[in-house]
């Protein structure tokens, strides 16, 4: 066992973790204040339900091959051997130099499992029926999450096996499908009766960024699945990018509102560590300073986009993590340097692997937004869940309505 | 001149500020209050098991308002409207008299002043 690249997954693993209590503050300071305590649950349940669905069957369908047999359909999704985690072995690296099928590995990829369902709440927050919820959790991981993971890092049409599509730590895989079923949720639970962004707490919004942003790294140079050259080549990047659109962010508020909002380099922020993750591992730092510039520039005017629209995206899923993604999934290709990336991209004269990034991106989305209309369709028409709660618990806000709990309570003297 | 003091559900405030609004009422002020009326608290549950704790107090909205004496019927009315719901915990509202209103930038006074 190679103690150095062990003890740098499981690190990865648990910053990869953080990053959903991360984003739970994120979207938390976003909302009012009446629902705050059920945004952040949103994100909190995620954790608990996908690590059994991952468990049980999620792991073994996106997975399954790596630790034994063929897959179901050859491309498209994995199979039941690992069905519970069986058969998995512990030692992180086998004999043939390979990640997939450890013990660090299910854990590993659990925790980007776990983060995208927790990625699409923002876009229905203040109005989503909980229970209903994680109900579309455990289906959404099962038809939409294993299958696009399988194509992608799993073995199947899309990844290295496949078209050859760069994606390194999940431009398709987490944010252009958490971006898509953001859009198909928001259409089909409709716009709040008080649209509008209010934060209740910035401080909260920043700090929820922030630790997004912190384990990123584990997110971005975990995806080496080993401690090398890789892994320090993605970490780098990241932080390239991410400070490049948070900067270029708030120099675009201060241009036409006269202000740089903390929200808005908070967004900026989350906006270029989106778009370096597909590209972490074939750009170098100054691919990723011009990712971060592009994913300022079009995710700050993709967000003003939609607000003309009907979409009640209420933060800004689409916007930051699907346009981002997609942006992030076709500078991979722009910006890809052979010698980290093995392919040549447009920067080095070859358009094929642009090509090749944009027609499997636009594939995930369409897939991904079409299923997950579907399931969100039928989960609206069974008696007993529906996807919206009542008007009145609408307005009562969802701490009350859904969990019996406030954020805060100012009862004076009790 | 009347001062116009309603207790009403918090989650009624945006319907309440509309209805007057809609009545030609564009000043007030409100505030999110703690207390009890006749009900004496609620139960709250804790979260761990199946406790509960009563909570000597409820979550409400006080909003006020002065209007001018021929307004009253219909901004009683517009609130009445606004957060009634028909149960236990609609609140009450409390009408007095105001013996005069002075707007400091002009030194108006009375129903100028309003």
């Amino acid at each position: 066992m190679d103690s150095g690249h062990t003890a740098w997954m499981l690190t990865a693993s648990a910053l990869v973790f953080f990053m959903t209590p991360g984003l739970a503050f994120f979207y938390g300071g976003l909302v009012r204040a009446k629902s705050l305590v059920n945004t952040i649950m949103l994100s909190f349940m995620t954790i608990c339900v996908v690590t059994i669905v991952w468990t049980l069957w999620g792991y073994s369908l996106a997975y399954g091959p790596n630790v034994g047999g063929d897959p179901i359909i050859q491309g498209l999704i994995g199979n039941f051997s690992a069905l519970g985690l069986d058969g998995i072995r512990w030692d992180p690296i086998d004999s043939s130099g390979s990640f997939g099928g450890s013990g660090v590995d299910v854990l590993f990829q659990m925790m980007f499992a776990i983060i995208t369902p927790a990625l699409i709440t923002g876009a229905f927050v203040e109005r989503f029926k909980f229970s209903t919820y994680l109900i579309f959790t455990i289906i959404w991981i099962t038809v939409v999450y294993a299958p696009v993971a399988h194509w992608v890092w799993g073995g199947g049409w899309i990844g290295a096996d496949g078209a050859g599509a760069l994606d390194f730590a999940g431009g398709i895989v987490i944010h252009i499908t958490a971006g898509s079923a953001a859009v198909a949720a928001a259409l089909l639970v409709g716009k709040r009766a008080n649209p509008g962004l209010q934060p209740n707490n910035v401080p909260y919004v920043l700090l929820g960024a922030a630790i997004l942003w912190f384990g990123w790294f584990g997110f971005n140079g975990g995806s080496a699945l080993l401690a090398d050259g890789y892994a320090v080549n993605a970490m780098l990047v990241t932080q390239i990018s991410a400070a490049t659109a948070a900067t270029t962010w708030g120099l675009i508020g201060l241009f036409t509102t006269g202000k740089i909002s903390g929200v808005g380099v908070a967004t900026g922020a989350i906006a270029g560590l989106a778009a370096v993750t597909p590209a972490a591992g074939s750009v170098n730092p100054l691919g990723a300073l011009a990712i971060g510039l592009g994913a300022g520039v079009i995710c700050y005017y993709a967000v003003e986009l939609i607000h003309r629209t009907n979409l009640d995206d209420a933060l800004d899923v689409f916007a930051v993590h699907g346009i981002g993604g997609l942006w992030g999934c076709i500078a991979a290709g722009i910006f890809a340097v052979e010698s980290i990336a093995g392919v040549k991209g447009l920067i080095e004269g070859s358009f094929d692997q642009v090509w090749i990034q944009a027609y499997t991106s636009i594939a995930v989305l369409i897939y991904t937004f079409v299923i997950s209309y579907v399931i969100l369709f039928v989960l609206d028409k069974i008696p007993g869940l529906g996807l919206r709660v009542s008007e009145t618990n609408e307005n009562q806000g969802l701490d009350l309505a859904e969990h019996g709990e406030q954020a805060e309570v100012n009862d004076g003297a009790n | 001149m009347l001062k116009i003091e309603a207790i009403f559900r918090p989650e009624r405030v945006n319907a309440v500020t509309d209805a007057l609004t809609s009545v030609g009422v564009t000043g007030f002020h409100y505030q999110n209050i703690t207390g009890q009326g006749q009900q004496q608290g609620v139960e709250v549950i804790t979260g761990r098991g199946s406790q509960t704790a009563t909570r000597a107090s409820v979550s409400k909205t006080l909003l006020v308002t002065i209007v001018s004496d021929d307004k009253k019927d219909e901004v009683v009315n517009a609130i009445i409207e606004s957060t009634r719901s028909g149960d236990i915990g609609d609140g009450k509202i409390f009408i007095s008299e105001i013996a005069d209103i002075i707007r400091v930038r002009t030194g108006e006074t009375g129903e100028e002043a309003i």
